[in-house]
């Protein structure tokens, strides 16, 4: 575990650079990991990162599937908007734990 | 400082050449595993896999009732091969072991295929298999983008942080 200074906030994470406590995330530090994955993060974007804590905080396990199914984006708009890591990068930018599943 | 240089997979060329359930999903999991990874995906169906890209059988796949050790009861004790031979057992364990999967979330295998083109993963039919079965491009899925000879297949496993993997 590690501190790192985020958008101008103290926040605890990972060795992979997932937030350790996702009641720190803000839209500036979204932005911010967002930037160094080379993103930039639109309202759609938004709205997926916003589904993701949800359904973590609903203690769901994530999948694209999921997301795919949740009616805000189909998996290939959802690579579109996280390329090369659909499920990884948006855990990532949303604050939450990098997720588990196989799908 | 210790530094260590990291080199990532950048391709992955998945040959499934077996139909059974567990065979093809066993693919399945790996190719769209690597698209989710930002890897580069072959995913190659040969021979009995192409089962696995069929549109007529590839929702209803089964697993070998015999000839199986590891196949058990569901209370786990061992399943007995005199069974598994009998008819119809093996189209009901596979209907069972479908459904468990998809309470565990697994995709049927046409969204499978589909949730790996969508990723930009490419699927592919080997052009003699398909000879051999006397199938046509339209009785394959959609999402297989072309038939190809094994010649072509390996054109498409060039660069030096590319693995060739064969279930």
């Amino acid at each position: 575990m590690a501190v790192k200074t985020i958008a101008g906030v103290e926040v605890k994470v990972t060795e992979d650079g997932y937030l350790e406590d996702m009641t720190q995330w803000n839209k500036e530090i979204a932005k911010e990991i967002a930037k160094e994955l080379n993103i930039e993060l639109t309202d759609k974007h938004f709205e997926v990162l916003n589904y993701l804590r949800d359904r973590t905080i609903a203690k769901e396990a994530l999948t694209i599937r999921s997301v795919g199914k949740s009616g805000i984006v189909d998996i290939k708009q959802l690579y579109e908007l996280f390329p090369k890591g659909p499920l990884k990068f948006s855990s990532k930018i949303a604050g939450i734990p990098k997720p588990t599943s196989c799908i | 400082m210790e530094t260590k240089e990291k080199k990532p997979l950048e391709k992955v060329c998945i040959i499934c050449a077996k139909g059974n359930l567990e065979d093809v999903y066993a693919s399945l999991v790996m190719a769209n595993g690597a698209v989710m990874e930002g890897i580069e995906t072959n995913l190659f169906f040969t021979f009995f896999g192409l089962e696995g890209i069929t549109k007529k059988s590839m929702n209803h796949l089964h697993t070998a009732t015999t000839g199986n050790p590891a196949m058990k009861m569901p209370g786990g004790l061992p399943f007995p091969t005199m069974l598994g031979g009998l008819p119809g057992v093996e189209s009901a364990v596979s209907a069972m072991m479908r459904k468990q999967m998809d309470e565990l979330g697994m995709p049927p295998v046409d969204e499978f295929l589909e949730m790996i083109t969508a990723g930009g993963g490419t699927i592919y039919a080997c052009r003699l298999a398909v000879d051999m079965f006397k199938l046509t491009k339209s009785q394959l899925s959609d999402e297989v983008k072309d038939i190809i000879t094994i010649g072509e297949f390996y054109e498409l496993c060039d660069g030096d942080r590319t693995q060739i993997i064969f279930t």
